[in-house]
């Protein structure tokens, strides 16, 4: 009743290629992003910023990076894990070894880094597809891994090989406390998610869209694979690279190379899986599930009242994770998002049924 | 994310060579020892080549009848592995073993059911991903149910090392009687499927629907039998990879990850060829164990990790479909 498109006159091209057409979208959109960087902070404590909406929030971003990829370009990764150990560590080797660079521009050149291993990576895709440039990407994942683990230059030597990050600065504001570390976080996420928002409905998000949808026609209606397929891998890896950067730096403060291992990259195709392929939502929406999942399975047999031990628990997280896995591929194969979107077309037409 | 730990490299016990034989003790000697040493390093190569084959013929098998790419071919290893240990501890080897067929026989059909029938004619990165899926909860599952520890299997397989052609080279070569034992047993296997896939009738409906699932389905193939049967075979092949496999480094965790090990080996022989899968294994065990020990102290050791991915990624450059796999034609 309330919420349609009837009533919203559009008198200039402007109007019609506004970001969300509908005011109540409009209205909702703007009302999350002040709930989040005003009402959040007034009620939140240093648990919840540092246990949940700092990893949230960076995980969402490279989820992000990785739908990009994989739901807007079709080309399946495994190495997501690799590109965002690619920008942790150009990040701290870029803070170590250029005197007064900040730490923040850091992280976009760290992105830069991760931009053009990523399109390194992405070269095998113009020749194969599908399940072979997934190995072709897990390639990437393992050759990241042993790289920064046995070439000492990426971790300045140190013996163990896990590293701390600098603190944070920009003009004299340090980044140390939670809530500010998560301030900077939300800021990275909003940015970059109206930046990928911006992206896939312009020019390059349809030249990807094709070349999922079906290679061989969009070539022929004058869509250049190897751009369209670089340019989705270059995208993606910056964004991964930026939230590898954040990860490291904010998130984890000191780290070694198993933080970005193979299990990171699955847990981010899940999240994209979870979430909804090819939507921006989606992404948010499968990071928080998989991040508040763990979280909920921990606190589960305390409220049960029952004893389980920490290998039960992750033995049934991995049942649980898998069992999720193969329940969205066939219930609902485009994700969380896509349920927002129906609950959304349902309330367009309400109270009435069609 | 599930915290169980999956920490690379594998165990490196899987055709190891023994550097320290290479001492010289004089220089006439010297030229002969470093031709058994190569020699020594190439037929570990090759045995481990066996044991990647051996996984990698349940992932060709599942390819070629279903289409899927079924990376949970590692987990089912060890579930299969985890299901005979455990089983061995209540009854006697044969039944054990029976007993663990009719699991896989039950996880085929589940699978069958639960999984590939609700996704039948996805596309194939769908089913790929419902096959990680599988992955995680049969890793899950198979630790809840048996356990997680590290569990000794011992069937008798002998395993003190022979040392041949000694008349040849000074000191001969070294050869574990275990890695013969596998080669023997994955040629077996490799004949049987073979046998099987050309002469019999269940096998010829397995190749019509490689084929084509609708042609198969056109001209009276129960499709969903097919697949209850492939799923099923794949499952004993995977046992059997256990078993060798878990014999040697003890039924753990680490099980599950040699799928990566085998998934450059199908990529390189190709994901439709039963040879292929063989002759990829080999080239990758040998590259793995030559780089390792040639190349590996120049660069810094460790490189068995991604070694073969590269090389696999090599070979995809310049055949996308793999060194014996059908080549795809794409039409608009």
């Amino acid at each position: 009743m309330f919420y349609r498109e009837v009533g919203e006159f559009k008198s200039t091209y402007a109007q019609e290629q506004v970001l969300l057409p509908i005011r109540q979208d409009r209205y909702f959109v703007w009302s999350l992003v002040l709930f989040a960087f005003i009402a959040v902070p007034l009620f939140a404590n240093a648990y919840w910023f540092s246990a949940i909406l700092i990893p949230f929030l960076i995980l969402s971003l490279a989820a992000l990076g990785l739908n990009l990829l994989v739901g807007y370009c079709g080309q399946i990764s495994l190495g997501t894990g690799g590109f965002m150990a690619v920008g942790a560590y150009a990040a701290y080797n870029l803070c170590l070894r250029v005197p007064g660079l900040n730490p923040i521009v850091a992280f976009l050149l760290a992105g830069g880094c991760a931009t053009l291993v990523g399109i390194f990576f992405g070269i095998p895709s113009l020749r194969i597809k599908g399940f072979y440039l997934a190995v072709a990407t897990l390639a990437a994942q393992f050759f990241l891994d042993w790289v920064f683990s046995r070439i000492a230059w990426f971790t300045n030597y140190t013996p163990s090989g896990s590293l701390n990050a600098p603190a944070i600065t920009l003009f004299d504001f340090t980044f140390d406390t939670p809530l500010r570390k998560y301030i900077l976080c939300l800021a990275f996420a909003t940015a970059f998610a109206l930046l990928a928002r911006n992206l896939v409905r312009g020019r390059l998000g349809r030249s990807w869209m094709a070349i999922r949808d079906m290679d061989v026609a969009a070539e022929i209606i004058g869509i250049r694979p190897l751009y369209a397929k670089l340019s989705a891998f270059a995208v993606s890896s910056f964004f991964i690279g930026v939230a590898g950067a954040l990860w490291a730096f904010v998130h984890l403060g000191s780290w070694e190379p198993l933080a970005f291992d193979v299990n990171r990259s699955f847990s981010l195709l899940f999240m994209v899986i979870i979430g909804g392929l090819g939507s921006i939502l989606g992404s948010f929406l499968g990071a928080a599930f998989i991040t508040l999942l763990p979280l909920f399975l921990n606190q589960l047999p305390a409220w049960l009242g029952l004893h389980w031990s920490t290998a039960l628990i992750s033995h049934l997280e991995s049942m649980i994770f898998g069992a999720l896995i193969v329940f969205f591929l066939i219930v609902e194969p485009l994700g969380l998002a896509r349920l927002w979107r129906i609950a959304k077309e349902k309330l367009r037409l309400w109270p009435f049924p069609h | 994310m599930p915290k169980a730990t999956r920490s690379f490299p594998l165990p490196e016990e899987v055709g190891a060579v023994h550097t320290s034989r290479l001492t010289p003790h004089a220089s006439r000697q010297r030229v002969a020892q470093t031709m058994g040493f190569f020699l020594e390093v190439l037929i570990g190569g090759l045995m481990a080549g066996v044991l990647y084959s051996l996984v990698a013929l349940g992932l060709v098998l599942i390819f070629k009848a279903s289409g899927v790419f079924n990376f949970a071919q590692g987990a089912m290893v060890l579930f299969a592995a985890l299901s005979l240990v455990r089983l061995m501890e209540k009854m006697p080897l044969p039944l054990a073993l029976l007993v663990t067929c009719v699991i896989m026989f039950i996880l085929a059909y589940a699978i069958e059911r639960l999984v590939l029938r609700p996704l039948v004619n996805q596309p194939g990165i769908s089913l790929f991903m419902a096959t990680l899926g599988i992955t995680f909860f049969l890793e899950g599952f198979g630790q809840t149910l048996w356990g997680s520890d590290i569990y000794k299997l011992d069937l008798g397989i002998p395993k003190q090392p022979l040392i041949i052609l000694d008349n040849v080279f000074n000191g001969g070569i070294l050869v574990g009687s275990d890695d013969l034992f596998a080669t023997v047993v994955s040629g077996a296997l490799v004949v049987v499927l073979a046998i099987f896939f050309q002469k019999t009738r269940i096998g010829r409906a397995l190749r019509a629907v490689a084929d084509d699932h609708q042609a198969a389905q056109s001209i009276g193939i129960p499709l969903n039998q097919i697949w209850l049967i492939v799923w099923t075979v794949a499952g004993l092949v995977a046992l059997v990879a256990g078993i060798i496999w878990g014999s040697r480094l003890g039924v753990q965790f680490s099980l599950s990850l040699i799928a990566l090990k085998a998934l450059p080996v199908v990529i390189l022989g190709g994901f439709t060829s039963v040879p292929g899968a063989i002759i990829g294994g080999l080239i990758i065990g040998v590259g793995e164990k030559m780089s390792e020990v040639y190349l590996g102290p120049h660069i810094g050791g460790g490189i068995e990790n991604w070694f073969a991915y590269t090389l696999a990624l090599a070979f995809l450059l310049i055949r996308p479909e793999g060194l014996f796999g059908e080549k795809i034609i794409d039409r608009v």
